[in-house]
């Protein structure tokens, strides 16, 4: 019995996914191996190496997995599957791509984003945008899961593990990178950020958004979307927090100009505190929230910001 | 080209699902069933190409229980050639839709195959990665845009960060982001005309694929409620209570 963690990565810097993927995959109970492909994997593999229950790092350094496409990631996983007996990824929107492929290719079924570890074939995870918890036994000799890293903490250090290089690889050559349009940002990763305030539909402009920017630089947040603003073009998609969006479980939620549908609660209803401001009283949000503030938001956040 | 689209029956996106009293599984019983809102943007993006040119024909298929005709029915009132319905009353798994659809990709060889990022029922989000594997087609999921350039298709892939573009080799997988396009409604002539188009019906044992269960549903469970929260008066209260109270910040 023996796990095999995908790293997720920017060819760089391991992202926090990764760690908090290793402390699911270390409820298992087995020895870990992480795999990491892509290029510039030297720190990566250092910093790997030294998280807690990593057995061993295996490396794939190789412009064929820089952009981690879901066929030639899916072939390397697969090319050293015979040794594992659980596979797991975090649930990004890259572990999300290439998984399934494996899982098929293995003739397993996938447990999907689960956040909970009963044992070592039993897994709880949402359904129905988040509205009901399944528990569900793999019945597999092989587990093919992917983790949602929001319900899991950052795993603790060790001394580090053995790394080693992975040799051949295969380009199946199914498909090609053609481009990359990342959103810049100064502040914290969504997904992994502290404190995140969001703004919806009620911030009625793109422009608008800039009222978050001072409560967002004093609270070191990261600043997300409902699908409302998104979908009328204020923000860009990767801000989106939802069912379809980002997954976020911060200490703090700020939700501004939100209602509270469905799709935007299965995204942040595990936030520790959720703060609401909105001008309806009737707003759902208002539900789930515990401080609500039932005002304009184009009063309040300037105050908000002058008060913190 | 031909392009075959798998659509979903699921709850209507709008009901807040319920858990039965036994734990066993969320209740469907009397509850409004619609177009799983991802596969109608599949659906719309056939239809698109069919309209550009580009598509001959576009098949719109669904795997499940009698009910689900309802749903293809949908898809021929917004613009499908035919239809296929893979009829089964079991619950079926990803891994059991993908390669009941794989069987189907072998007899109608569609150039592509258009499907939902996810359904918004199981939330599994796999059925087009695992299609892709079993057909070794390239795949290019959560779509926001779709380009058919000869023998290869550009997609532009909503990903954490932003977004990726990918020429994939045709025949291609690819799966729909809420972004790709906006469905239309069907129109009341369409609706009726729909009635006459074929809908074909096969049974799903009849396909050859194994169906046992890979996966056991132990229970369902309403998720952990939280605690109703309090309404504050102003800013200073509430940047008071998040200080000393919650101590957040």
């Amino acid at each position: 019995m023996k796990t095999l963690v995908i790293a997720e990565h920017d060819n760089g810097a391991l992202k926090p996914e990764t760690s908090k993927t290793i402390n699911a995959a270390s409820k298992l109970g087995f020895d870990i191996d992480v795999l990491i492909a892509g290029t510039k994997l030297g720190a990566m593999s250092e910093k790997a190496a030294c998280i807690e229950g990593v057995t061993n790092v295996l490396t794939s350094d190789n412009t064929l997995y820089e952009h981690q496409l879901a066929e030639n990631m899916a072939e390397l996983v697969l090319s050293i599957a015979d040794d594992y007996t659980h596979i797991v990824a975090s649930a990004t929107t890259t572990g999300k791509n290439f998984m399934p492929r494996v899982a098929a290719l293995l003739d397993v079924a996938q447990i999907s984003e689960i956040i909970e570890v009963v044992d070592s074939e039993t897994f709880k995870r949402p359904i129905y945008a988040g509205n009901a918890i399944a528990t569900v036994k793999s019945l597999d000799n092989k587990k093919v899961i992917t983790v949602r890293a929001s319900s899991f903490d950052l795993q603790n250090e060790q001394s580090p593990a053995n790394i080693s290089a992975l040799e051949a690889a295969n380009d199946v050559q199914l498909s090609d990178f053609v481009s990359v349009e990342q959103t810049e940002s100064e502040r914290p990763e969504l997904t992994a950020a502290e404190v995140v305030i969001s703004g919806g539909r009620g911030m009625q402009n793109g422009e608008n958004f800039a009222l978050l920017n001072g409560i967002a630089d004093k609270l070191g947040a990261a600043i997300g979307a409902s699908r409302a603003a998104v979908d009328a073009g204020f923000v860009p998609n990767d801000m989106q927090v939802g069912q379809t969006g980002k997954i976020v479980a911060p200490n703090l939620y700020i939700a501004v100009g939100i209602s509270g549908a469905i799709q935007h609660l299965a995204g942040m209803k595990d936030s520790k505190v959720i703060v609401a401001i909105n001008k309806d009283p009737d707003a759902p949000i208002f539900q789930v929230a515990d401080y609500g503030l039932v005002a304009d938001l184009f009063d309040v956040l300037p105050q908000l910001e002058n008060a913190l | 080209m031909k392009v075959l689209v798998p659509i979903k029956r699921v709850i209507d996106y709008n009901v807040k699902a319920r858990v039965k009293a036994d734990n066993s599984d969320v209740d469907l019983a009397n509850v409004k069933m619609a177009m799983n809102p991802f596969c109608e943007i599949a659906i719309e993006e056939a239809i698109r190409l069919k309209e550009a040119g580009t598509a001959t024909e576009v098949i719109a298929v669904t795997i499940g229980a009698k009910a689900a005709q309802e749903q293809l029915r949908t898809a021929l009132a917004l613009g499908a050639d035919k239809a296929i319905h893979i009829e089964t009353d079991e619950k079926l798994e990803s891994l059991h839709i993908a390669k009941l659809l794989a069987k189907l990709v072998e007899q109608e060889a569609p150039e592509l195959v258009i499907l939902g990022k996810q359904s918004i029922d199981s939330d599994n989000n796999q059925t087009g990665q695992m299609l892709a594997a079993l057909t070794k087609r390239s795949q290019g999921t959560f779509a926001s845009k779709v380009d058919i350039n000869g023998n290869t298709v550009s997609v532009t892939r909503e990903v954490d960060g932003g977004l990726q573009t990918v020429a994939l080799k045709l025949p291609a997988i690819v799966t729909t982001d809420l972004r790709l396009n906006e469905p239309r409604y069907a129109s009341l002539p369409n609706i009726m005309k729909a009635k006459r188009k074929p809908l074909d019906v096969i049974a799903a044992d009849s396909l050859g694929v194994d169906l046992t269960p890979r996966v056991e549903l132990i229970k369902v469970e309403e998720p952990a409620k939280r605690s109703g929260g309090i309404i504050v008066e102003d800013v200073a209260q509430l940047v008071e209570k998040l200080k000393t109270e919650a101590k957040v910040i």
